[in-house]
């Protein structure tokens, strides 16, 4: 079996998110930045873990510049094959699906792994728009995947709870948690990760569907209001006369 | 301007979602809803601000469900397509920006005013405004944050809609529906009461549960609960679990770590109860308890069964 895992640079969870360029850009300075936790955790780890099972191998894709190399090398690190980098710029999710889309579409794999979302835009687009460049069908917000023979069975959350689906062919999927257990990756992958394969590949010139404006900061919260531990009828109070949400 | 409403449906109805993103729809320009399957009368897509419902074939995967948007969209000549930006939303909405040439703009938070639409980026620790660079636009809606339209008291017309399809490519061998014991499901949920290791052990949700039905509300818990088996899978609000925006969130015996936060500061009113006063999450709440869950909890249920 032969994997795509589509990965994504993302700022640490912890960061302070602040803008620049008159708010319409995010203010990179200082930020430690990580691979997209559901891209790693969930997608790549259950690529590696069918490979080491059943042999073949994990191809590792992001778009961007240079500047997503380190995570490409984190993801080698921790066990990826290969590294591709599709050098663009991108600008919104229906640039990097069609980058990736082209990509892939000259490859062969036997299916194509993706995060369920990206922590920075959480748009959870890019999985869909592939697969409809592709012709194949996307398993959206995946919690398991295994084979059967050549079918792939996976078992995805629905609105109405969760189904189990075979798909026969190549297929896109979008990895919730469940898949997969994180890899802290160990010296041996790190050295190992210096020397293996990093492509830098021409983007194929896709372009945004949309663009950002501006970003903005939530208002800050007046600050909480204490009832005391002996009096919750006033809680209740407060959320009805004063907050109105009972 | 035509908008075109794809809509989920549960026996028959659309979802609250669904009717959200409908209503959105209406106050853009004419609404045309897409449906896939059974209907029971207009699924209440009318009082919503919906016109004409197409009525396509059941049981279509993402693939097909695509074409039959996309396909609708330009019978009708529509310049935007909206929906929920739930499970199904997502695996759909993206097909569909790919097959009109359309951009996407998922997990709008506002209804539309002005040129663009705002979504939440960074986790729901920022917002955006975002502009096409189309001239068509697919947006999707955030469950619960745009709120239900106002019933406008009309009736949609029901019309057979057929398209090529193609094949059904996704098999589904099995469903199951885990029981919310007759609550509102988390992402539709407008109260919920959640817990976390400050309960100290799964024996003690009982009065987790009761506050919850004294409330009316669902229950949820954090990460560290869910991962040990204290509670199920599908109860874990924060970052890797659900992401919710309820009208209250009561909080009891979680600390607010950031990833817990993220999945919950879409809320519109928090509540936390926590004996310890430097919590990080009092930092992120409108009403707060110092105090014992053990003896704070069944009191607040008494209070709310007083209402």
């Amino acid at each position: 079996m032969d994997f795509l895992v589509c990965i994504s640079k993302a700022p640490d969870t912890t960061t302070r998110i602040a803008f620049t360029e008159g708010d319409t850009r995010f203010n990179e300075e200082g930020v430690q930045f990580i691979v997209n936790p559901y891209d790693e955790w969930y997608a790549l780890v259950r690529a590696l873990e069918l490979v080491e099972a059943q042999g073949g191998k994990v191809v590792i894709a992001a778009v961007g510049g240079a500047d997503c190399d380190p995570i490409l090398r984190k993801a080698l690190a921790i066990g990826a094959h290969e590294a591709v980098r599709i050098d663009a710029a991108p600008e919104d999710a229906m640039q990097v699906a069609a980058e990736l889309a082209a990509y892939a579409q000259g490859q062969s794999f036997d299916a194509i792994l993706c995060g369920k979302e990206t922590i920075d835009h959480n748009s959870s687009a890019v999985p869909a728009m592939i697969a409809e460049h592709l012709d194949v069908p996307c398993i959206a917000l995946c919690t398991s995947l295994d084979y059967d023979g050549d079918k792939a069975i996976m078992t995805r959350e629905t609105a109405n709870g969760i189904e189990k689906v075979a798909v026969a062919g190549t297929f896109v999927l979008s990895a919730a948690k469940g898949m997969g257990e994180q890899r802290i990756p160990n010296m041996r992958g790190i050295m190992a990760a210096r020397t293996k394969p990093l492509q830098v590949v021409p983007a194929s010139g896709a372009a945004a569907g949309t663009r950002i404006e501006k970003f903005a900061l939530p208002p800050e919260k007046a600050g909480v209001k204490l009832v005391d531990a002996d009096n919750p009828a006033e809680l209740v109070r407060l959320l009805r006369e004063e907050a109105k949400v009972i | 301007m035509k908008c075109i409403a794809f809509i989920q449906t549960k026996d028959g109805q659309a979802t609250k979602a669904s009717l959200e993103a409908a209503g959105f729809a209406a106050s853009m320009g004419e609404a045309v809803a897409v449906v896939s399957g059974e209907l029971n009368g207009d699924g209440g897509l009318g009082a919503v601000g919906v016109g004409r419902v197409l009525q396509g074939e059941a049981h279509l995967d993402d693939g097909q469900l695509a074409r039959l948007v996309s396909a609708a969209a330009e019978k009708e000549g529509a310049s935007t397509v909206v929906s929920a930006q739930d499970h199904l939303g997502k695996a759909v909405a993206g097909r569909v920006a790919v097959r009109l040439g359309a951009g996407l703009i998922a997990g709008v938070t506002a209804a539309p005013s002005g040129e663009g639409f705002t979504r939440n980026v960074f986790s729901g620790k920022a917002t955006a405004r975002i502009v096409g660079n189309t001239d068509k636009l697919v947006i999707t809606t955030t469950p619960n944050a745009i709120g239900m339209p106002e019933s406008a008291g009309g009736t949609a017309s029901v019309e057979a809609f057929s398209t090529d399809l193609g094949d059904r490519k996704v098999e589904i061998l099995e469903a199951a529906a885990p029981s919310t014991g007759g609550r509102a499901p988390l992402p539709e949920a407008e109260l919920v009461v959640s817990a976390g290791r400050g309960l100290k052990g799964p024996e003690n949700w009982g009065i987790i549960e009761d506050l919850a039905d004294a409330v009316g509300a669902t229950t949820a818990c954090s990460r560290p609960v869910s991962d040990i088996g204290w509670r199920p899978h599908h109860e874990h609000v924060g970052q890797t679990g659900i992401a919710i925006r309820p009208n209250l969130y009561i909080a009891i015996g979680i600390s607010g770590a950031i990833q817990h936060l993220a999945g919950v500061n879409g809320s519109k009113v928090i509540v936390v109860i926590n004996k310890d006063p430097e919590a990080p999450f009092f930092k992120a709440a409108d009403y707060g308890i110092v105090g014992d869950a053990f003896d704070v909890v069944p009191k607040l249920t008494e209070a709310f069964q007083a209402l």
